[in-house]
């Protein structure tokens, strides 16, 4: 070992360095040829098939990622036939049989996406490359659902969204593989502006505070266009970062900005930390240009409803769907996530219930889990009995068309969960829209990429 | 001529086959899947990048998550606008990687010492705040930035290629996902880690660990240091953009959580926990909380209690509940303890505890003198 002992020349360095660069080159492409030999992204082969849950459990939007991990639960204990059956019993049409998907068993793998688009796409990754999932959903920031959407596009795995309200979830950053049942930004303008022009009149000037990311752009343009349309008039529109926590600073101006109504595109622990500041500033009690002062929240919930307690009292907004709805749906589902976990279910429990089961419907109908043939017996589907009222998954934009509600917060309520009241069911017509407005590709579903 | 002495030769030999050999032997820890794989490759870049700075120079700088966030931005532009091929993005992020730190570079570096930290974590907070605010058209902000079907792509256009499908950035039309792009990654860990060894041992490398111990002395005896340590600085930065660029190929989005603070701070742990100063410490390290983000992150009750599945029913529950608040969300807690455990009694990383393992088990220990162990040094 003389050559080692004096160390080695340049050339023999260089030498050996190439053949160990054209090794490496070449040796993954030997290995990696077999592994991955399967018909498609992910197949099961065993008796179970696995979900992979995408939850925000810590973060801004916490609270709705573990409300949505309760919903999931509830439903694959459904899928497998234990429990009640929940909306199984009552979605129409239905393929589902209650013994998993054709015939396996439901299992699922979480990881926590911290509200984070990078930390989602990253835990979605590892849930389809280790875990094995079949269907990706979950999330309640539409960051994230637009992330992990084009993650999913890339491996060929079905990503079912859970919670996420910007319009280019299913507008310019629609993807073939991303399905989203909830509603949109657009949609809550086209419901919630007649109303509030109704209530507080057609000539009122807007101060938007906005959430800094694809969902609060969205919903301050669809704000926008909503109430202008109607006569109202935009003062100024700011946008705050995401899990800012104290808002004090951006609250300040809207007192001198002539602005007589204050909109807040925001969502989560940050709608109920701006709204409970903007009330401790006094706005509500407040006078401008001769008007009352009011303050609309475009996109409520439950859980933050029920965060900003008092101060939520009459303030109008949109919502998904609500626990307190009289169809056969609602009442099923309410009953086996209130018998489970004790407490009437939230807007992004009820979407992801939903999603969870559409997906293994959409595979029962397919007879595969070969994602192209899931994705057409998803796209165009119309089904009723979830809660919404007739609902139409559309081919076009992967949107679910179905009505919308307008709320307002409860002034008498008669328990902790009791905090809002349906002011309007928007019929589903009257939100549909043109999808081509948005632009966007959805891009091929075959061949089927393999992750 | 001799280009490494034999120990060198041998770590670096070591190194290549630990890291090549990781699918293999990392399979038992269930770290085995090809993206946490290509982190481990990404962020070993980075902490060894860091550690030429850190740990040979001695400046502590708290804003290195700029330069890997301007890195990923640099790539994922690249992809949209010249090509998806991955190596005109890498070239194009360390090049706009290498710019930004030279002029972040040339401001921070005329002070030393905690100014120094605190002027590069300004720097990058302003970094931050501008992707994350005025320079949305360009960082997307808080969505990040993404691959689109309809990205122009000129290089791509001009020379015919086609793309089908969800644009992913390919290495010669050969795709780089899963295993490949690990061994891709894997062979720019390596070449960085033999760089880095190679500037170890250079008379360029002397110079900054002079640098370190005394940059007084180094003026007075009339060195001009500033242009070492902005090389220093730069080379670092191009680390940087070059893990940030390499984590662009392997999930083609950009995001500007990857420039906050926390990202920093995060590679400042990872070079202490492994070792400041040392050659393999700050890869480690980089490991080593990679696996705890990913791995302990994920575990939750049910895996806990399969666990503990043979012990009896009342002390199953009692140890899942102990342990539970350690694992999941709580990772960050365990992550903590160890940093503690390590910092107090291992003031030199892992890496010192290797070598008083080692220090044990040898048999002369009057035999080799060899190098004085590096007496690590607390950041000034």
């Amino acid at each position: 070992m003389t050559l080692l002992k004096r160390g080695l020349s340049r050339r023999r360095m260089l030498q050996t360095g190439m053949a160990g660069i054209i090794g490496t080159g070449v040796a993954p492409l030997m290995f990696t040829k077999g592994a991955w030999a399967q018909e498609f992204c992910n197949n099961p082969t065993g008796d179970t098939v696995t979900f992979g849950l995408n939850l925000p459990l810590t973060g801004a939007y916490a609270e709705e990622g573990a409300d949505e991990q309760k919903a999931y639960e509830l439903a694959v204990k459904h899928l497998n036939g234990e429990g009640d059956g929940g909306l199984i019993n009552v979605l129409t049409p239905t393929a589902l049989k209650g013994n998993g998907i054709l015939g396996k068993k439901v299992a699922f793998v979480t990881s926590d996406s911290q509200t984070k688009a990078d930390v989602a796409r990253a835990g979605a990754t590892r849930m389809i490359e280790r875990d094995g999932a079949i269907m990706v959903t979950g999330g309640s920031s539409s960051a994230e659902a637009i992330a992990v959407q084009g993650l999913c596009q890339e491996m060929g795995v079905v990503f079912m969204a859970g919670l996420t309200h910007s319009n280019d979830t299913t507008g310019k950053d629609k993807r073939r593989y991303g399905f989203r049942h909830f509603f949109n930004a657009y949609q809550s303008g086209i419901g919630l502006a007649p109303v509030i022009t109704e209530a507080y009149g057609t000539d009122r000037k807007a101060y938007h505070l906005t959430a800094d990311y694809t969902w609060g752009w969205t919903q301050e343009e669809s704000m926008k266009n909503a109430t202008e349309a109607l006569g109202w008039e935009t003062v100024q529109a700011v946008r705050t970062p995401l899990g800012a926590g104290d808002f004090s600073q951006f609250l300040t101006p809207v007192l001198n900005s002539g602005a007589d109504v204050l909109i807040l595109n925001h969502y989560g622990n940050d709608m109920v930390n701006s709204l409970t500041q903007a009330v401790q500033f006094g706005m509500r009690d407040r006078q401008a240009n001769g008007k009352d002062f009011q303050i609309v929240v475009p996109l409520f919930s439950e859980l933050m409803a029920k965060g900003a307690g008092a101060n939520i009292k009459g303030i109008f907004g949109t919502s998904n769907w609500h626990w307190n709805l009289q169809d056969a749906g609602t009442i099923a589902f309410t009953k086996s996530f209130g018998a489970a976990y004790g407490a009437p279910p939230s807007q992004a429990a009820h979407t992801a219930y939903v999603q969870a089961l559409l997906y293994a419907d959409a595979c029962e109908r397919a007879g595969t889990f070969y994602p192209p043939e899931v994705i057409k017996a998803l796209e165009g589907f119309e089904f009723d009995g979830m809660g919404n009222g007739p609902t139409l998954y559309r081919a076009e934009d992967h949107q679910c068309i179905k009505n919308v509600l307008v709320v307002q917060g409860n002034d008498n309520p008669t328990s902790e969960y009791d905090v809002l009241n349906i002011v309007q069911e928007v019929p589903r017509d009257l939100v549909a829209y043109d999808p081509a407005i948005f632009g966007g590709d959805l891009g091929p579903a075959e061949p089927a990429p393999m992750c | 001529m001799r280009i490494m002495s034999r120990n060198d030769l041998l770590l670096f030999l070591g190194f290549t086959v630990v890291v090549l050999a990781m699918p293999i032997w990392l399979h038992p820890f269930g770290a085995a899947y090809p993206d946490l794989l290509q982190r481990f490759m990404i962020f070993g870049i980075f902490a060894v990048g860091f550690n030429i700075l850190f740990g040979l120079t001695g400046y502590l700088s708290f804003g290195h998550a700029a330069f890997f966030g301007v890195g990923s931005y640099a790539a994922v532009w690249s992809f949209k606008l010249l090509s998806l091929d991955a190596i005109p993005a890498m070239i194009f992020a360390v090049v706009v990687s290498g710019v930004f730190a030279l002029v972040i570079g040339f401001v921070s570096l005329r002070r030393s010492g905690i100014y120094f930290s605190i002027l590069t974590l300004a720097f990058a907070q302003m970094s931050y705040n501008l992707a994350y605010s005025v320079l949305t058209p360009i960082t997307n902000g808080e969505t990040g930035l993404q691959l689109n079907l309809n990205d122009p792509r000129y290089l791509d256009t001009t020379m015919g290629i086609p793309t089908a499908g969800q644009p992913v950035p390919t290495l010669l039309g050969q795709s780089l996902g899963g295993f490949a792009g690990f061994y891709f990654c894997a062979g720019f860990l390596i070449l960085a880690f033999f760089i880095a060894m190679r500037i170890t041992n250079s008379p360029f490398g002397m110079m900054l660990k002079g640098i370190k111990s005394n940059q007084t002395r180094m003026n007075y005896t009339g060195f001009n240091t500033k242009p070492y340590t902005l090389a220093a600085f730069v080379i670092s930065g191009m680390y940087a953009g070059l893990a940030g660029a390499l984590l662009a190929v392997t999930d083609p989005l950009a995001g500007a959580e990857r420039m906050q603070w926390t990202a920093s701070g995060e590679v400042v742990l990872m070079t202490i926990l492994g070792g400041a100063g040392t050659l393999v410490g700050p890869v480690i390290g980089a490991w080593l909380i990679k696996y705890f983000e990913n791995i302990f992150s994920a575990i939750n009750e049910t895996i806990l209690h399969r666990f503990f599945d043979v012990l009896p029913d009342g002390l199953d529950n009692a140890l899942v509940a102990i342990t539970s608040k350690f694992v999941g969300e709580g990772w960050f807690l365990t992550l903590g303890l160890v940093f503690v455990l390590i910092v107090v009694f291992l003031p030199g990383g892992i890496m010192e505890g290797v070598r008083r393992i080692a220090h044990l088990f040898d048999r002369k220990p009057k035999g080799r003198p060899g190098k004085a162990a590096p007496q690590p040094q607390p950041a000034e």
